[in-house]
């Protein structure tokens, strides 16, 4: 009797757990696939004034007068949070985003495991690895440009254009932000918040609208005046200035 | 009785024939060496800085490196290689040249380095700035005194022709080019620059004995020099200031170029003095013409500055004939083998431009 009742209790063990298996983890939405697409979409500003190259003229926050010619920057590692913490990193997450080139200004994740994200990160610039690791190709191919052949390493972002208020030669402007090791390096790491928006991942693709405001490289912490500064282009005290001016150069507009 | 005798007379015609056929036909002399494209480590040598991850040396890739280290397509107006400064017959350094010219003749600021050995570099260029062999060419491709070209138009101009997207997909696979494969392709034919068959090489080995002076010189090098040139690369790869007098008319900062720290100023790499007889002039400017000249720097020319290397403060003693042994020592390092190897020569490459 006793081995009976434990044989019964068994059996219907069995059962009940292989009648969980087949239940379906979430009935309610049978069809979310296992991953979805999040596509990143970039609008280059100067203080909500779209960038126009060449032709606009556009005010710095020191009153400066200044023209844009060339806007270019590298985004890398990104990563996208859940709310327990758990995080989806996009493999060889390495992009150029070039003002002179509308399709750079956009790039999608394709395989995003489905879900809810809440928050996100990414790198501005490229990181230290694939600075020491040979030629590399694609968006890190030293013939974008963005590369110091002379002492290597990759120029983290770039801008080129002209102000009056400007003594260098041709009253030109030009940052030239690179270095990817000691305190003056060019790389940061960033987390533009969602602002309370909600990143579900799944059968909808999703996009995500950035700002990117030039206008934060000259503001906070630290002001910069064209008229002493409108050059830079070594791995300097100025250059970890402006990598720390650009540090929140990028805002979420919407996400959708 | 007779066809005997005539069979065996036949036997040694025909061996006497094969005996002077085999002579004729000595492998030594008559035979194409077998050329190999095989990365080996030699004997004695630390393992190598670039290991050839990811980019395994085949024929077609060394040889498609060669075509491009030959090929003056990669500077701005077609005129300029990378061997025009770096010629196999004095180990890839530029004979004669204190600093070499570049494109329109225009002076650079230093002395072209030998090439050899340059898996085991650490970093490139006399200031160290390149990180990696793979990135090394950029570096003369773009600078305006040497080739003065940009690298979308190397890419363009070699892609315009049958020839390089033949070599192309023979070592990548497909005609496809870019600079990655371009770079893979010179690192494999650079990185496959070994020199360790010096005559002092074959002493370590075994092979041979030392002259008295070369000896001699030996035992004072190791004593005198060996802290910065040791051995088997003799050169440590550090960035020291020679206590050469800075010349104002290049006015070279040197490492601080690059590190922007005032501790490295007219500082420079350590060079492997491995066949330093044939890689005249001397030091990072070219200034010394002849080893007697850069020895007698090291013991009455040394200018005392705030980042002199310390262990060459008051310089270094040596004797008139202590002198004339260490430079009969450092001939010891010459491998004549590595400047005739075939491999690394020009071979009959038909520029299409």
């Amino acid at each position: 009797m006793k081995y009976s009742l434990i044989a019964v209790a068994c059996a219907a063990g069995l059962i009940f757990s292989s009648c969980k298996k087949e239940t379906p983890e979430d009935p309610a939405t049978p069809s979310t696939p296992a991953t979805g697409s999040v596509t990143f979409s970039f609008s280059n500003e100067v203080d909500g004034q779209p960038i126009v190259l060449h032709t606009q003229n556009y005010v710095n926050p020191n009153n400066d007068t200044f023209v844009v010619d060339l806007f270019k920057y590298y985004i890398s590692n990104v990563r996208l949070y859940k709310a327990d913490g758990s995080h989806y990193d996009e493999p060889e997450s390495y992009h150029l985003i070039d003002q002179n080139n509308a399709a750079s200004r956009s790039f999608t994740l394709g395989s995003v495991p489905s879900g809810d994200y809440v928050s996100m990160s990414f790198m501005i610039g490229v990181d230290s690895t694939r600075n020491v690791s040979g030629a590399q190709t694609g968006a890190l191919d030293p013939a974008n440009g963005m590369f110091w052949t002379w002492s290597t390493g990759y120029i983290m972002a770039k801008l080129e254009g002209s102000s009056p208020q400007s003594t260098e030669p041709g009253h030109i402007v030009s940052f030239h932000i690179g270095g990817f090791t000691g305190v003056n390096k060019g790389i940061r790491t960033v987390t533009p918040s969602f602002n309370s928006a909600a990143l579900n991942v799944g059968s909808t693709a999703r996009t995500i609208y950035m700002d990117c405001n030039l206008n934060e490289w000259f503001k906070t912490p630290t002001l910069i005046d064209f008229g002493t500064t409108a050059a830079n282009m070594a791995v300097n005290a100025m250059n970890k200035t402006i990598a720390d001016n650009y540090m929140d150069m990028f805002t979420v507009d919407h996400i959708q | 009785m007779r066809r005997p005798y005539f069979i065996k007379t036949l036997f040694v015609a025909a061996s006497l024939s094969t005996l002077v056929f085999s002579c004729r036909r000595d492998p030594e002399i008559i035979a194409p060496v077998k050329e190999t494209y095989e990365f080996k480590v030699p004997d004695g040598f630390p393992q190598p800085v670039y290991n050839f991850q990811g980019n395994t040396v085949t024929e077609a890739g060394f040889k498609l490196g060669r075509k491009l280290f030959y090929d003056p397509i990669l500077s701005r107006d077609n005129t300029i290689a990378c061997a025009s400064c770096h010629q196999q017959a004095s180990a890839f350094a530029h004979t004669e040249h204190r600093i070499s010219h570049g494109i329109n003749d225009l002076l650079g600021k230093r002395n072209s380095p030998s090439l050899f050995n340059i898996a085991w570099y650490p970093s490139f260029m006399w200031d160290g700035g390149i990180n990696h062999i793979e990135l090394q060419p950029a570096g003369p491709i773009g600078n305006p005194v040497e080739m003065d070209e940009t690298l979308p138009n190397v890419v363009a101009k070699i892609s315009a022709l049958q020839a390089y997207r033949t070599m192309f997909k023979d070592a990548f696979g497909s005609d496809t080019i870019t600079t990655q494969r371009m770079f893979r392709a010179m690192a494999q034919f650079m990185g496959m620059m070994v020199s360790a068959n010096s005559k002092y090489d074959q002493y370590m080995r075994g092979e041979t004995t030392l002259t008295p002076a070369e000896s001699n010189g030996l035992s004072l090098f190791t004593a005198k020099c060996s802290t910065c040139h040791p051995a088997p690369l003799f050169t440590d790869y550090q960035y020291r200031n020679n206590g050469l007098a800075v010349d104002p008319t290049l006015n070279d900062s040197g490492r601080a170029h690059i590190t922007l720290d005032p501790l490295d100023l007219h500082k420079f790499k350590t060079p492997s003095l491995r066949n330093i007889e044939l890689s005249s002039p001397y030091m990072h400017d070219g200034r010394f013409f002849t080893l007697e000249q850069a020895l007698d720097h090291y013991t009455s020319g040394i200018v005392s500055s705030p980042t002199l290397e310390p262990q060459l403060t008051g310089g270094i003693a040596m004797t008139a004939q202590e002198k004339t042994d260490i430079i009969a020592f450092l001939k010891t390092l010459t491998d004549r083998t590595f400047t005739i190897d075939h491999r690394f020569s020009e071979h009959a490459v038909f520029h299409e431009h």
